[in-house]
């Protein structure tokens, strides 16, 4: 037996899983409409596809990622796009993202997959594969898995961790996963295991999820793979990425460094579920398990298309009458969704509908006593009073000298206050007002530089003319000083007027032929430099240049014929 | 050796400049809005006290004393004072910009510092000997930067509390500075050990 | 008296004649106050404190002859900065604040004129000779300066709505509620 560790903190709270695993996975029948939000994931924003009225097929790519860490996005079925528009999205903030609106056909016709043996593949084209199947970390955080799949250069790849720990309350979506799909999770993390050359593959699980850690056993014995299925105690945060690498590994990932320079990777299951699927089968990541549960009568795991907006999903689960929200994540971490037009997403794992009676609201915030609660509980060893302080009185130098960005806004700390103060909001208005004013001052650089060097130009640029004028003085003077000379180079240059004259044909000739061969080098030229920036344009963005391009075609050959009837003007 | 033991813990905690001998104070309250600033202020006061008390020592005994001068005490004390401010400032200007920058707008402040002069004066009081006197410069000087640094530290915590509004800035930071003034004054119970 | 005169006098000669020689010595070029100042202030070159630029303006605070709150676009919070740098008491600004901006070329207006491509302190504006012109949003510090060249009032401001990216978690508020 695997020698566990401990994290530090943590706590436990209640954590109401049983009622949502009452029943198997159900397949959500496909709603009326469908929002598709383009930028899915941390990284860069996938670019538009397709444009309105296209009809799409299941699987088919709507958003290309637009750089190595993006991810893409895809048709979650066949239909028609209704618009390429901005959406609510779901997200805190309630803001629109740019989303494509897709009216299903019913006929759920995919596109034609290819499945790959990935063993025969390079690595590399494996990770672009995962990348263009908008594999993302389904944990919550969706980070793009193929950025994370390359070992550090100095260190080996120790251990890979798939992580089933899924310890938020309420929360099932993994459990039933691991229940119903063992097989896939685990041909799943072969891929990410043969990717990164892990000598070992830990499989934390847990302890509060029995079935769960008896099918991965048996899948991994059926497999005849080695990975090591274990449960871990139950505790909240352990399946935190980095508490879940400090129980099974023993490691501690430092803030300064990324989990591959300690040698070990984590992933969630559902992501190694997804990435199997992908490579295997050649389907992108157009659905996940939802959990539907809270002040619902049939609480259950759901596996939707991303994009269902929440409305037809809650309807799923029969929300009881006082529902007054709905929140999206756990009740630890999670947030309430803005609307009921929101779409669910790849980070969405949970939706929770909640009531006054689920979720009484807040006591008033009192004083902080400094009773250091937070501070026992925190799962990276922060001193949430101390940040608190600083954040309350918008210190923000001072709560990042307490390393305000080493929390994981796991809400231990707001779980257990006395006094009521939600801590981790205060810890994320402080983030980000960090963050903002970073891009500020950043921005402020770069118009400094800018600046600079337009002063810097301007002053060559007159230097350079100052010298130019002082030149034409000069030969000016020189000519006037010499106009004896010159006699003699005109009589020469009138030799030369006759000679031209002698051969009025030739010469002629010879100069249309320099004008044609000229006008033909600037037309090779001009064809042989392609745009740079035409590259990843949104469709209306390339509509508009064919556009422009059809008007001046006209133009074009306008021009050109009447320099040709110029020509044959001369001629005659 | 206890003698320059009791110099040092007298002029740092028992006789402390600013608590106890209330001398010293602009700076106290000016230079202690935040951490970086008090420890600068306090490294620099420290280095030019030390200074300042062997520079005035010379002073009294080379040329005061021996012509019956000591009535020019105070004016040649707060003219060397001055002189040896302006050139540590122009020397660690040249020599280590770096240092200048964490000392930078408090150097020249030193010279209004009561302390400074103070100390001095105080020496020649207690009939110091040079040793004695650079020793108490050190310590009273070091005692200034410790009480600095409290405060300072204090002052950016209540920077964050909630202070009734008329009791924010300088009223809550001088009730502060007498809460601990107070405190200082337990450390007068040490004399009995004396 | 007089040897105290002249003792007096010896002290003050020597003190000043070490002053004066430190002073040619160790003599410095530059105050580094000016780039502390330079990097509070928002590099927006706008000329809105009547310096040609931040940094002249920096170098004005630096030698103690312009006030600190003459930078609208550094807002409150810049004056604040500077006030905490300089130990100065904080003061309202001489302007109004706004929130930032961008400004935007009508581009069926626009004649070509190049005036603003030369106003333009940061080169954010893009166009040649008769071509239209326009502006490269994530450049534009929004100083304006390119909307009074323009002979056909063909650039407005446009500010700079709060949008998923630059969206940020709100000061916790703590709903305060009367009881009876």
């Amino acid at each position: 037996m695997l020698q566990l560790f401990k994290f530090k903190g943590g706590v436990k709270p209640d954590s109401n899983k049983t009622p949502s695993v009452q029943m198997p996975i159900g397949i959500a029948p496909l709603p009326p409409l469908l929002i598709v939000p383009l930028h899915q994931s941390i990284g860069g924003k996938p670019n538009p596809l397709v444009e309105a009225g296209e009809r799409v097929l299941k699987g088919q790519l709507i958003g290309g990622a637009d750089q190595w860490l993006s991810s893409a996005v895809h048709a979650p079925t066949s239909g028609t796009v209704l618009a390429v528009e901005e959406r609510v999205a779901a997200h805190p903030s309630g803001l629109p993202t740019l989303s494509v609106v897709i009216e299903p056909d019913g006929r759920d016709a995919w596109i034609e997959r290819t499945p790959l043996d990935y063993t025969a593949l390079e690595p590399e084209r494996v990770r672009e594969i995962l990348r263009d199947s908008g594999v993302v970390g389904l944990g919550g955080a969706v980070f793009p898995s193929h950025a994370k799949l390359a070992a550090a250069k100095s260190v080996p790849m120790e251990e890979l961790i798939i992580n089933g720990g899924e310890c938020e309350p309420f929360m099932t979506c993994d459990d039933i996963l691991m229940r119903e799909r063992a097989e896939g999770i685990v041909r799943g993390s072969g891929i990410f295991r043969d990717l990164l050359k892990a000598r070992r593959v830990l499989v934390g699980i847990e302890d509060n999820k029995p079935e769960a850690v008896a099918a991965m056993k048996a899948a991994v014995e059926k497999l005849g793979e080695n990975f090591e299925v274990i449960a871990v105690p139950t505790r909240y945060p352990a399946g935190g990425a980095k508490q879940l690498i400090r129980v099974l590994t023993g490691k501690e990932v430092p803030a300064s460094k990324r989990s591959p320079e300690m040698g070990v990777q984590c992933f969630n299951v559902a992501t190694a579920y997804t990435a199997w699927r992908a490579i295997a089968h050649g389907e992108p990541v157009l659905s996940r398990i939802v959990t539907l549960t809270g002040n619902v009568e049939q609480p259950r795991n759901w596996d939707v298309l991303l994009g269902t907006p929440l409305r037809d999903f809650v309807a799923l689960g029969k929300p009881k009458s006082d529902t007054d929200r709905y929140l999206m994540g756990g009740p630890m971490m999670g947030f309430e969704m803005p609307g009921l037009d929101a779409p669910l997403v790849k980070a969405t794992n949970c939706i929770i509908a909640g009531s006054p009676k689920l979720f009484p609201p807040l006591a008033p915030e009192m004083p902080c006593i400094r009773c250091g609660a937070c501070a026992e509980v925190c799962p990276h060893e922060l001193q949430p009073f101390e940040m608190y302080w600083f954040a309350r009185a918008r210190n923000f130098g001072k709560t990042q000298e307490y390393n305000i960005f080493d929390c994981i806004e796991c809400g231990c700390c707001s779980y257990v206050c006395p006094s009521h103060i939600p801590l981790v909001q205060y810890f994320r208005f402080a983030k980000s007002e960090i963050w903002s004013r970073e891009r500020e001052k950043n921005m402020a650089d770069a118009a400094k530089a800018r600046f600079e060097l337009r002063n810097e130009r301007d002053e060559r640029e007159k230097a350079e003319k100052a010298e130019r004028l002082a030149r034409a003085a000069a030969a000016k003077a020189a000519v006037k000083k010499a106009p004896a000379e010159s006699v003699s180079e005109v009589q020469t240059g009138d030799t030369s007027v006759a000679a031209v004259a002698a051969a009025p044909l030739d010469a002629e000739a010879v100069k249309k032929a320099t004008i044609v061969a000229a006008m033909e080098r600037a037309r090779q030229q001009r064809e042989s430099v392609q745009p740079k920036n035409t590259e990843g344009l949104t469709v209306a963005q390339r509509k508009e240049i064919a556009e422009i391009e059809a008007r001046r075609l006209p133009l074009q050959e306008l021009s050109a014929l009447n320099a040709d009837a110029q020509s044959s003007q001369r001629k005659k | 050796m206890t003698h320059y033991l009791f110099i040092i813990i007298g002029a740092v905690l028992v006789n402390n400049v600013v608590l106890v001998k209330i001398l010293g104070l602009c700076p106290f309250m000016g230079v202690s809005k935040k951490l970086e600033t008090a420890f600068g202020m306090g490294a620099a006061t420290t280095f030019v006290l030390t200074v300042a008390t062997g520079a005035s020592y010379v002073i009294d005994h080379v040329l005061l004393a021996p012509f019956g001068l000591e009535y020019l005490r105070t004016l040649s004390f707060i003219v060397t004072i001055a002189a040896i401010v302006q050139l540590t400032e122009m020397v660690i200007q040249k020599t280590s910009p770096l240092l200048h920058q964490v000392l930078g707008i408090y150097l020249p402040l030193i010279t209004t510092n009561c302390a400074v002069l103070g100390v001095p004066l105080l020496n020649v009081a207690n009939k110091y000997n040079f040793v004695e006197s650079l020793l108490f410069g050190a310590a009273s000087a070091i005692g200034f930067s410790l009480v600095l640094v409290l405060f300072a530290g204090i002052r950016e915590r209540v920077e964050g509390a909630d202070v009734p509004v008329y009791f924010r800035g300088v009223a809550i930071a001088m009730v502060t500075a007498g809460l601990m003034s107070l405190a200082f004054m337990g450390f007068a119970g040490l004399d009995k050990y004396q | 008296m007089l040897t105290a005169i002249l003792i007096m006098a010896l002290g003050a000669l020597v003190l000043g004649a070490a002053l004066g020689f430190a002073s040619i010595k160790f003599k410095v070029e530059g105050n580094p106050l000016v780039e502390k100042i330079e990097a509070i202030l928002p590099q927006t070159q706008c000329g809105q404190c009547g310096y040609p630029g931040c940094k002249p303006y920096a170098e004005a605070i630096a030698d103690g002859e312009a006030e600190i709150n003459l930078c609208p676009p550094g807002g409150m919070e810049g004056v604040r900065k500077l006030a905490d740098l300089l130990g100065r008491d904080v003061k309202p600004l001489d302007a109004e604040e706004k929130p930032k901006q961008v400004a935007i070329i009508d581009e069926q207006t626009c004649i070509g004129c190049t005036l603003c491509i030369q106003a333009c302190p940061v080169d954010a504006i893009v166009g040649a000779a008769k071509q239209m012109h326009t502006i490269v949003e994530s450049l534009c510090t929004g100083c304006e300066l390119c909307i009074k060249p323009c002979p056909v009032e063909c650039i407005r401001m446009e500010t700079i709505s709060e949008n998923i990216d630059n969206w940020k978690w709100k000061y916790p508020v703590i709903e305060l509620k009367r009881v009876a």
